[in-house]
Order: C-alpha cells, then structure tokens, then sequence
C-alpha cells in the first residue's frame, strides 16, 4: 500500500504507516519514547519536549509525540547522547520549577516525574529551585491541588475542556507566573468544577491527586480490582484501588470500553458508603416495634415461615416482591425465579418506572 | 418505563444504538434528560462531537440544563407537551417533504393514519399549547431531518407522566419518519436512569415477562421455565407492578412484600400513600445495605453485600453485558444477594443450588436466547458485550433493527396530545416537576453518606423563578413549605431561572424534604408509571 514507507529507527530498518507520529512508530516497535505532556487520550500539543529525538537531516531535535513519520528513508535516533542530553535538562528544569520534594508527596511512587528522574539517571538536581508559592487548594473533600508541584503539562486542561468539555481550567497568567486556573483563579471548591476528577486522574505528578486518599497506603500496595460503576446507567469501567481490604479510592479504568478512563463525581468520588459505620452487619428482627440483632438461621427461618403461612392462607398473590436495578443480573434473576418457582406468583417488579 | 412504547413500535424496548456511535453522530436531539448530571459521560461524548463541529444539538426541556449551553436549537415546552411538540415536528417535516418516504414505504406500516392525526398539529396550534415559537418549530424539523444520520436520547423527563408511553411512541414516529432507525449513529435511545435497570428488565425482574421479554401468558415460555426449574403451576397472568403493589398492600390485598434493594418510602410517589401500605402489611421482609427509610418499616431485615463486595454482572444502558468483581469483604455478617435468596428458597422446601454467580449466569443464559451467547470466559476477554448475543462466535448487537424491525415493520402510532393529570389551578398555582441532582443517587442511601458529594450538595432545595420568588415574597435560602394535595414540606429556595416562570424543581433524594410527599401517584395506564413530571403545588412562607 502507499501509505507504507520504510523508516530506520535506532538503526532497524522498520515499516510505518506514513502519517503516524514518531511516538506512535516507536512504541509499535517496542521502543520506549519518554513522554509527560503527551496522554494517548488527549490532543497532541507537543509542549514538555521530554520525547525529543533526533531526525537526520532536522536541525534541531523533534518531539516525537507531535512529528509526523513522512519521508521514505527517515532515519530517527531516539537514544544517542544529544537527545538524552536535552532530556535531561528539561527534566531538571522541571524539578526546579516547583516544590519537588517526593518525601512529602503523596504521589510519591506514582509519579511521571519522579521516574523520569530515575530513567533518566539524574542524581543531584542541576539548579537551584525556587518554589513559586502558590496557596494549597485542599478546603473541598475530594480534590487537593497543590501547584507547586504543577510542570504545566496542560493534561488537566485538555480533559477539563477537550475530553470532559466542563470547560473549568485554563492556562492563566503569563510568563514565569502562567499557573492553571479557573474563571477568576477561584479555588476548586469556588469554581463551577463538577469535580469528575479527569484532570486528577490525568496529572502526572502530585500537584492533583485524590483528597481522600491521602496517607490511606502508597502506591505499591494498592491492589486494583477493575469493576463497573454502580451509579447511573452509563456502566463506566471503575478500579477499586484496594489496601488491606479497603477501597481507598476509585479511578478510571482507561480501557474501559465505554468511559475509556472518564468518570463522573459520583463514580469517582461517591465510595464512602461502601466501609461506612452504617452499613448494615447482622440480620435483624423486629419485636414489640423494636429491632433486635438475630442470626441468619433465625432470621431466615422467621422469613420462610411467615411467607410460608401468608401463601398457605393467602395465596400466592398475597405476596409481591420487588427486585433491584442495583444489584446484579444474577441476583435479579434469582429474585423473580423465587418469586415465581417458590411464591408461586408474577408479582414481581423492580424501580424502572421511577 | 420505557419498554411498553418501544416495544410497540419496534418490537424492542431497549436503546436502539450504542454510546460509541454518538462520535459519529451528526444531529443530537435530546429530550426529557438532563444529561450532564444523569448520565455525565454519555453527556461528554456528546459534548465532544458538539464542540468539534461535527455535531449539532437540539435539546427539547422546559429547564435550563447545562446541555442547553451547547445547544444550537432549545425549545422550551410547556412541561406536560411533549406529544404536541414532537407532533408538531413531524407535521413540518411531512408538509415540507423532508421525510423518508422510501423509508416509511417499505420499513413501515400505520403511517396514513398517523398523517391524518397530525394535519392539526400545525406549528401555530402547537405554540398554543406548549408554548414554542412557531419559528423554532420549523428549525427544529429542518435541523432532524436534513441529517443522514439522527440520533434521539430521552430519560425519565419523558416516561414520568400519565402519557409517557405515548410521549415514546411519538418519539418513535419522528425517528422513522426520518429513516433515523436502524442505523448507525441514529435510533431512538433511553438512556437507562441505574446502572443496571437494563440487567433487571432483561432477566424477568418484571410483572407479566420471563428472562429476555419471554411472556409468562405464552404457554410455551411457561412450560420451557417450568421444566428448567422443575417447578408446577406457574402463574399465566401476569402479576403487580411495583406502582400497583403499594395501593394493593394499602386496601389489604397483598399482605406480604420482599424488598431487595429498593426504598419506595423515598423513591415513590405520595409518600403518605406508601407509608399506609407498607405499614398494613403483615410481613415485610427488606434485604438492604443499609437501615434505608423502607428498612426500618419491616419485620426482618437482612443485610446485603454492596457491589464491591461481590461477583456478578450489570447491563448497562446501551445493553452491553459487563462484569461485576468482588474487591473487598462484606461486613460483618452481610452476604451477597444471590446467597440469601438462594438459603431462603432451600428454607422454604425449594433447592437452589450455586457455587457461583457464574453459575447463575450459566443457568439463565440458556434460558434467554439474546444472552445465549455470552460466558464471563468471554466477558474476561472482550470487556463487555451487547445483546443480542445468539451464540458463542456471535460479536453482539452494536445498533438494533438492521435492515428488519424486531416486529418485522416500523409500527406508527396516531398519538393525540393529552394534558397532564393535575394543572395548576387557584388553590395549587405553581408546577411542580421533580429530578435529579448530578451529586446524589436515586433515595441518596449511598451518596449522602458521603462526605465529597455533601460538600457540593448538602441538602434539597426547591428551584424557584426569580419573579415568582418576588411575588411569593421569598428569598434565597429561606425555607418555606411547599404543599400540594397530598402532603407538605418545608424546604430552603433556591432563585434561579433554570425552570419556567410558574414551574418549581425538586430533586427526590432527600428524605427530609421529600418531593415524592408531594407527587400525584397517578399512572400512565401502560407503562404504569407516575406523573412525577407534572404536579400542582403552593409555595408558602413560614410563620
Ligand atoms: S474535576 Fe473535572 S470539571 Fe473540575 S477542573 Fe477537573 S476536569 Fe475540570
Ligand atoms: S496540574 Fe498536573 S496535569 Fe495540570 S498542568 Fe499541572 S502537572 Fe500538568
Ligand atoms: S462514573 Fe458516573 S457516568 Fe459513569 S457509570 Fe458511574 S455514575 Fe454513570
Ligand atoms: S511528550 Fe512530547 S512534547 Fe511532551
């Protein structure tokens, strides 16, 4: 086919789809391109310049996740030493832009930074950094945003307006003093945030993180258990990011087949009820107007008597059930075949109508 | 419900077209939901192809929901119109030729008699009685037809009224006439309110249908069930609705209920009605996750696994089948739903015998041939999949309707347009209509107890339009008590002017100030579901 040209990159003659980007080829091929600005679920911008490479012929370095692959016989180089040169130095620029002390950070393991650092072989910060002092943004439950640690990547304002379009954020400012911001540079809890948190899950450092999670365990003892959101009827794919049988938080799952990583507050945010002190542990009986804690023989037995009386008397249309749009498939299932095979009744419905 | 005015006219009441599609979508026209806080991804992607250009919107609401922001047409109605409006659009797409006519000829049947109906839904007898301008009438039409490929989204805003199955079928009717279903990126589309009121219509939760719409009046259907579970004499009329059930307890009919998962002491309308039923009960027996309103009426209460806590599967709005994983231990005592009614069967004299969710799964898919094809050993691998899923190597359903209705042809239904149940009058002046909040779910058992959703929506408010609040002489955050036939509340004023003048909001989460006090239990004699829409209210300073 003609869009098929044939490239070299890091000396391996390879095919490429004429078009696709650098990035794009490389990581097809099993080459591993840095990159912080880029997402693969966000428009490319091309900004951090962390994923330069060297193009022969090409006076200065390319960013491979915004150049396009398009002559037949481009050579590209994306480890020699000039290219991991610039790396570094953007890298170290980044540190000393902001309050990078990863002991104090709760995204301390969970940080494109902080291994980049590492990848990157950097063992004492280059400059001097002077932290730019912008106030913590932690009044609300559910969002601590910390912009001292912001690189101004720009994730969180390509999933605020491109990706969710709540249209919240925004590059502000100029110059030295650009930060990202909402209409007035009001804190989140101020602002008209939906709080969705796609700008969190999308931030690569600690400047953004999940206000709720915070000290609840590190990053490397989370267990994640991918599972489908229980709110609306969307049906996104939710991790639950569990330590010591604990979901500490909720995250998007970026393969989710319908959300692809998108959530709203709810899905995100709304787990409190799952270890809440009010959940319900025992069965329980009601005597004299009263409910007292019982077993489950007891309960079940009270149960299956009283249903059993009310039938025999009754008939079985004297009793109705109602499942649940909250429970699973299985168990709606099995709700009507009792209501049905055991009962012995088509009373049987559950909340469609409201 | 929606199932009742699609399945008339298509054969199949589910949403005809998938999420993915809405990128490839050209016209949007959405209404009777609020999208962006019921459903705020599916109001993402469409808030995408808006933004980009490549789509255009109509949004048809008497509220100013975010998704009129984005909107290049909004048409205002009248709550309780839809019938009219939806009318009048066709009446304009078929007196200026924009419809499908090779569409309707072979893919259809029932139009002339529809046509007849509509000749007097003229744009001008139509602004009369939903309040739109006659202008925006005409756009509207222009805009849904032109497109090739026209996809309609509809919630609760249009099946919660006594003509909510009409309102469906007329929404029907506009997306044939246009050649609009069927297709990809088109179709007609509830979008499903809980995550899996899908799963529980398709596996029989349901009063006169067994797993995958199979009729428990048709004596096969009975017979293959009654073989599969070894059971005898199952009922052949089909049984209460949740709606019919409560009134029954009331007048002493039903004398027991089993409640899995529900609070209708929240969620239903005229709430005082409810209370009397439950409480006439001589059983109750409520299976929960937590001590909800509903719960502390029963006898016996049984404590239940949440969906963290256990395996299973959800259905999701565009009928995509996708799995469930237990992450975390139940509480205490709390089992999974599937086990306690498994051990109450085995208690009563009937074994019901599973190692598994999977199990179950294994049962009822032989059972329900559009699930046939579908394992959790294929779910594992493909992610989720869409019914109808005849057979193992079948790739599910994307869009319904392909080249065949389910019915076979398109049915048109003639839909005359019929007012709401209650109007304002001189005792009740204002509207009420009643939804809800992106921060809260459903009877807000899960999402109050949360301290982020709190913080953004702490308590319920009644919206009210700033030259109403002016005459009634009330402010914002002043509570006041709302009072309609049935009952009263005393809840804090929201000003805005997100309703109409004349129209008050109330979301139904919150207990304390319980819109459904106030609701007309009155039912769409199909779909069996209540006006929550349209009721008539009066709003009063305290002291
Ligand atoms: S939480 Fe959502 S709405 Fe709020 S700023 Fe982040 S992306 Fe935007
Ligand atoms: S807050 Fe995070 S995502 Fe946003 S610009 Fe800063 S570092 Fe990037
Ligand atoms: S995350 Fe939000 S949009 Fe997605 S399924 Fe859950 S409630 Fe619905
Ligand atoms: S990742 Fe390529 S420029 Fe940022």
């Amino acid at each position: 086919m003609s869009d098929r040209i044939t490239v070299t990159i890091d000396g391996r003659a390879v095919e490429a789809v004429k078009g696709e980007t650098i990035l794009d080829l490389a990581t097809r091929v099993g080459i591993k391109i840095p990159t912080l600005c880029y997402h693969p679920r966000l428009p490319i911008v091309g900004a951090c310049r962390v994923c330069v490479v060297e193009v022969e012929g090409a006076r200065a370095l390319v960013a491979s996740c915004a150049f396009p692959v398009e002559q037949e016989g481009m050579v590209i180089k994306t480890d020699t030493e000039r290219v991991k040169a610039a790396r570094r130095l953007v890298v170290e620029l980044l540190l000393a832009s902001g309050d990078h002390n990863c002991l104090l950070c709760e995204s301390n393991g969970h940080c494109e930074l902080q291994d980049l650092v590492y990848e990157l072989k950097i063992e004492q910060p280059r400059f001097s950094a002077e932290p730019p002092r912008h106030p913590l943004d932690n009044a609300n439950p559910m969002i601590y945003r910390d912009l001292n640690k912001c690189i101004l990547c720009g994730r969180c304002v390509r999933g605020c307006n491109e990706v969710q379009v709540n249209q919240v954020i925004d590059f502000g400012y100029r110059g030295g003093k650009t930060k990202i911001i909402t209409a007035a540079d009001r804190s989140y809890g101020d602002s008209n945030c939906v709080f969705c948190g796609e700008c969190v899950q999308l931030c690569p450092v600690g400047a953004l993180v999940e206000n709720k999670a915070r000290f609840a365990g590190r990053p490397w003892d989370i267990k994640k258990v991918p599972t489908t959101c229980t709110y609306c009827g969307t049906g996104c794919t939710i991790d639950l990011n569990i330590i010591d049988g604990r979901v500490v938080k909720i995250t998007g799952n970026e393969s989710g087949v319908t959300n692809q990583g998108s959530l709203c507050v709810k899905g995100r945010f709304g787990y409190e009820f799952i270890h809440h002190p009010d959940r319900l542990t025992t069965p329980l009986i009601k005597e004299d107007g009263r409910f007292r804690e019982a077993t489950w023989a007891e309960a079940l037995d009270v149960t299956a008597r009283k249903l059993g009386q009310i039938k025999e008397k009754h008939g079985p249309d004297s009793i109705g059930g109602l499942s649940s749009a909250r429970c699973t498939n299985e168990e709606n299932y099995l709700m009507q075949k009792f209501m049905r095979a055991v009962i012995g009744t088509n009373n049987i419905d559950h909340c469609a109508r409201l | 419900m929606t199932v009742a005015g699609l399945a008339a006219a298509f054969g199949s009441g589910a949403m005809t077209n998938s999420l993915a599609e809405i990128a490839g979508g050209e016209v949007f026209f959405l209404t009777g939901t609020n999208t962006t806080e019921n459903h705020p991804v599916i109001a993402t992607k469409m808030k995408q192809a808006v933004t980009k250009g490549t789509a255009k919107l109509i949004v048809a609401d008497p509220r100013a929901i975010d998704m009129t922001r984005f909107a290049d047409i909004w048409l205002r109605q009248t709550p309780g119109t839809d019938v009219a409006l939806i009318n009048g659009l066709m009446h304009v797409i078929i007196e200026e030729g924009l419809y499908d006519e090779e569409y309707v000829r072979s893919r259809t049947e029932g139009f002339e008699e529809m046509r007849e109906v509509l000749k007097r839904y003229t744009p001008q007898f139509v602004e009369g009685i939903a309040g739109v301008a006659q202008d925006d009438i005409r756009k509207a039409a222009r805009l849904y037809a032109g497109a090739k490929r026209a996809s309609i989204f509809y919630a609760m805003g249009i099946t919660q009224h006594i003509t909510g199955t009409d309102n469906v079928k007329s929404l029907a009717n506009l997306a044939m006439l246009c050649g609009n279903v069927g297709i990809e990126s088109a179709g007609v589309n509830p979008l499903r309110g809980q995550n899996n009121v899908q799963g529980a219509c398709d596996l029989g939760a349901l009063p006169n249908v067994y797993t995958g719409y199979q009729q428990v009046g048709d004596a096969a259907a009975r017979k293959k069930f009654a073989t599969a579970w070894k059971a005898s004499g199952l009922p052949d009329k089909p049984g209460l609705t949740a709606t019919e059930m409560i009134p029954a307890a009331a007048k002493g009919e039903l004398k027991a209920m089993y409640i899995m998962g529900e609070n209708p002491l929240v969620s239903d309308a005229d709430l005082k009605h409810v209370e009397q039923g439950l409480k006439n009960l001589a059983f109750l027996v409520v299976q929960d996750i937590f001590l909800t309103e509903t719960a502390q009426l029963a006898d016996v209460v049984l404590p239940a696994a949440c969906f963290a806590e256990k395996d299973g599967t959800f259905t999701n709005t565009e009928r995509r089948v996708q799995r469930v994983r237990k992450g975390v231990e139940p509480p205490g005592e709390a089992r999974a739903d599937w086990e306690i009614i498994a051990d109450l069967a085995a208690r009563m004299g009937y074994a019901m015998q599973y190692r598994s969710a999977e199990d179950i799964f294994a049962e009822f898919t032989e059972l329900t041939p559009s699930y046939a094809g579908i394992s959790y050993k294929r779910l594992e691998k493909e992610g989720g999949i869409q019914w109808p899923c005849p057979t193992p190597k079948h790739p599910g359903t994307p869009y319904l309707h392909k080249d065949k209705f389910v019915r076979g042809k398109g049915l048109f239904h003639p839909v005359e347009f019929i007012p709401p149940a209650e109007l304002p009058d001189k005792d009740y002046p204002l509207l009420l209509t009643t939804g809800r909040v992106l921060y809260h779910y459903h009877t807000g058992s899960m999402t109050r107890r949360d301290n982020g959703l709190n913080f953004r929506y702490p308590e319920g408010h009644v919206e009210v339009h700033p030259v109403d609040a002016l005459e009634l002489g009330v402010a914002e955050g002043e509570k006041v008590r709302v009072a309609s036939r049935r009952g009263e509340i005393e809840i804090p004023v929201a000003v805005t002017p997100r309703s109409l003048q004349g129209t008050v909001f109330i979301p139904f989460h919150f207990f304390e100030a319980a819109a459904n006090r106030l609701t007309n239990p009155v039912l769409d004699p199909i779909g069996k579901i209540p006006e929550f829409k349209v009721c008539a209210v009066r709003v009063e300073k305290l002291g």
